[in-house]
């Protein structure tokens, strides 16, 4: 079943993706291949892939419950987060919240994963930034 | 004789204190991360890769280090295998059938030490091996043209799978997924904007190294919040190792077994799709056939453990030779350091050996003396990295993903990577679950402008006539391996896994590396 969803899927990227190769605004100055023959070549084999799945799917696999998929799906949200916080609240900072959180939901206690992020965010900046020179993100603290 | 003199300058510039001292720290760090179950050298050379490009390093430096790394983690990858039966990455599986049970006999000592030894002489003769082939590969490399450097690709890819490829289908997808993205951003020969959907970052294009460190590093820190509980269950005591210097009469008794395994594991290695997993599977079958008189073999016989160790050693030097000389990966971590070479902006193929020969020499001179180095790392430190075992994927796995954000932070600067990182990370995940092989969408993503160009430069020669395209033998000739190493696995696979995975009782699922 797993599969073929995941057929249908591909076949509507394979689609979309043919379609807007279709409106690739060509330059005048072409040559005789153009921008649009590699992807549609692409397209047809992303298709004739996903038609294959629609047909022989294999066995599904253990799809995690809600409540793991809900996990993977918080820990995405909190490392968008984590991104765009980056510049504004500097390295070290948003590193300790990132990494604790990571910690706690593997399975470390709130206490153990506060440690752990604060000795991961201190280390990396030691050993990059102080050691190594590597521009990290600064906040407006400056590290 | 001409290589053994490009190999001495080789020498020269791989002996330097500096490049001497990142070779003995890719050794060092490769075989921790080889040894930690859920970082094989994929994903432990993709999150350096970044980090040794934002540090400035040269060239030879920078890839003297990966390629440390990358041998460090085929030496590490035995670690876990023998003393927790849980390998370190595929090649490793096999390493499980006779190491296991050595540690559980009290023996973990001696067999690390002559899985160790076994190493050595795999990847020491394959080495040579690299020496000598590749420069013959390059000369017949000279003659392809860009029709045949579309069918190459087209054969690296159709290949990948592997010949214990699952679905073909599903190889054939990734691959073109990766070539999708690979696609976007603004077209080189006619300057139009493919796939940017008005966004200013995409019109540089995806940067491969955000794929590669999404892919390979994120989504296993996804695979393992996913299931972190039972990974919690593998916390055991340390084994006893017992001892650690193996005795002249096990090499005496293991050395047949270990050079006739290192041939057929290099063999492996250079052709394509088979790679080190089936190099070490092959060695490890035929030795059986060969020697196991009594049958001793999965009940903790040395020359078991010897064998794959020294096939799948063999195979990744082995696995180097198409890399160099064509610039075309067979394996996953292959593919990470042709990322290496990208990223360094050297492309690798005939015009390495002659125009960058510094390069390709002092790398293959670094290669003999990693190791050596690692040798001498792994037989008397092999406690400490025994140790590293313990560190539980709770403190381990955020600091992976840290790494990946401080890696793809160093060379662009831009949040969009590294939102864009992550997204890659989840389609990671979600690919692994579906039993779509990453391998290919990574390779997609790196060869999907080479192939293009060579696509329009080959149409544009022939004045848009497509039977260019197998207009020479040399070209007719890698359409048709091409064919058959796709249709292959489709008839022969599940035979060949089946054998691959019998004896073991439980099947290692998340693996990213081939």
């Amino acid at each position: 079943m797993s599969d073929r969803l995941f057929g249908v899927i591909g076949l509507v990227i394979a689609l979309i993706y043919a379609w807007q190769a279709s409106i690739i605004e060509e330059s005048f100055l072409s040559d005789v291949v153009g921008p649009k023959v590699f992807p549609y070549l692409i397209a047809t084999v992303m298709g004739l892939a996903s038609v294959f799945f629609v047909l022989r799917p294999d066995d599904d696999p253990v799809w995690p419950k809600f409540g793991k998929l809900l996990e993977i799906g918080m820990a995405t949200i909190v490392l968008l987060v984590y991104a765009e916080l980056l510049p504004v609240l500097g390295f070290v900072i948003s590193t300790i919240f990132a990494t604790a959180y990571l910690a706690w939901r593997l399975g470390s206690t709130p206490l153990m994963s506060l440690v752990s992020g604060v000795f991961t965010a201190l280390g990396i900046y030691t050993v990059f930034r102080l050691i190594l020179g590597l521009s990290l993100a600064r906040g407006p603290l400056g590290f | 004789m001409d290589v053994l003199g490009s190999l001495s300058d080789g020498f020269l510039i791989a002996l330097t204190w500096e490049n001497l001292m990142f070779a003995l720290l890719g050794c060092f760090l490769g075989t921790i991360m080889g040894a930690l179950p859920g970082l094989g050298p994929s994903n432990g050379v993709a999150i350096l890769i970044p980090l040794a490009f934002t540090l400035g390093l040269a060239p030879t430096p920078a890839l003297i280090l990966l390629t440390s790394v990358y041998y460090g983690a085929m030496y590490g990858g035995r670690v876990s295998s023998i003393l927790l039966n849980i390998p370190g990455d595929e090649p490793a599986l096999m390493t499980c059938l006779d190491g296991y049970p050595m540690a559980q006999a009290g023996r973990a000592g001696e067999a690390l030490a002559i899985s160790g030894v076994a190493s050595f002489v795999g990847a020491f003769i394959a080495t040579w091996g690299l020496v000598f082939l590749a420069p013959q590969l390059v000369k017949v490399a000279l003659l392809f043209g860009p029709a045949e450097y579309f069918a190459l690709f087209t054969l690296a890819f159709a290949t990948l799978g592997g010949l214990s490829s699952k679905n073909q289908a599903k190889s054939a997808f990734a691959a073109a997924l990766g070539l999708a993205f690979a696609t976007v951003g603004m077209d080189d020969q006619t300057g139009s904007a493919r796939f940017t959907f008005g966004e200013v970052h995409l019109f540089d294009g995806i940067d491969f190294l955000v794929v590669i460190v999404g892919m390979f590093a994120l989504s296993e820190v996804f695979i393992f919040l996913e299931h972190h509980k039972a990974s919690d269950l593998k916390q055991v005591e340390p084994v006893k190792i017992g001892r650690i210097t193996p005795s002249w009469s096990l090499i005496k008794a293991c050395s047949p077994t270990m050079l006739r395994t290192t041939g057929l594991g290099f063999i492996a290695g250079v052709l394509p799709g088979a790679g080190a997993s089936l190099g070490s599977f092959i060695a490890y079958s035929m030795e059986k056939r060969l020697v196991d008189k009594q049958g001793t073999f999965g009940t903790g016989d040395p020359r078991g453990v010897a064998a794959p160790e020294a096939g799948n050693n063999a195979a990744a030097g082995g696995a180097l030779v198409p890399m160099l000389a064509l610039g075309v990966p067979g394996s996953g971590t292959t593919a990470v350091l042709l990322a290496v070479l990208l990223a360094m902006n050297i492309t690798p193929g005939p015009l390495l050996f002659t125009q960058n020969p510094d390069v390709v020499w002092g790398l293959i001179a670094a290669l003999f003396i990693g190791n050596i180095m690692l040798l001498i790392l792994n037989i008397p430190m092999v406690g400490l990295f025994t140790r590293v075992l313990l560190i539980p994927p709770r403190v381990l796995m955020p600091i992976v993903a840290m790494i990946s954000f401080v890696g793809i932070y160093g060379v662009s600067g831009s949040t969009f990577d590294l939102m864009v990182m992550v997204i890659f990370g989840v389609l990671g995940w979600a690919l692994r679950k579906l039993d779509v092989p990453l391998v290919p969408v990574v390779l997609g993503t790196l060869l999907g402008y080479a192939m293009e160009v060579n696509l329009r430069r080959a149409l544009t020669i022939s004045d848009g006539d497509y039977s260019v395209l197998v207009g020479s033998p040399l070209a007719i000739g890698l359409w048709a391996v091409a064919i058959v190493g796709f249709v292959f696995p489709i008839i022969f696979g599940p035979m060949l896994r089946a054998r691959m995975h019998a004896g073991r009782e439980s099947d290692p699922k998340d693996l990213t590396d081939e």
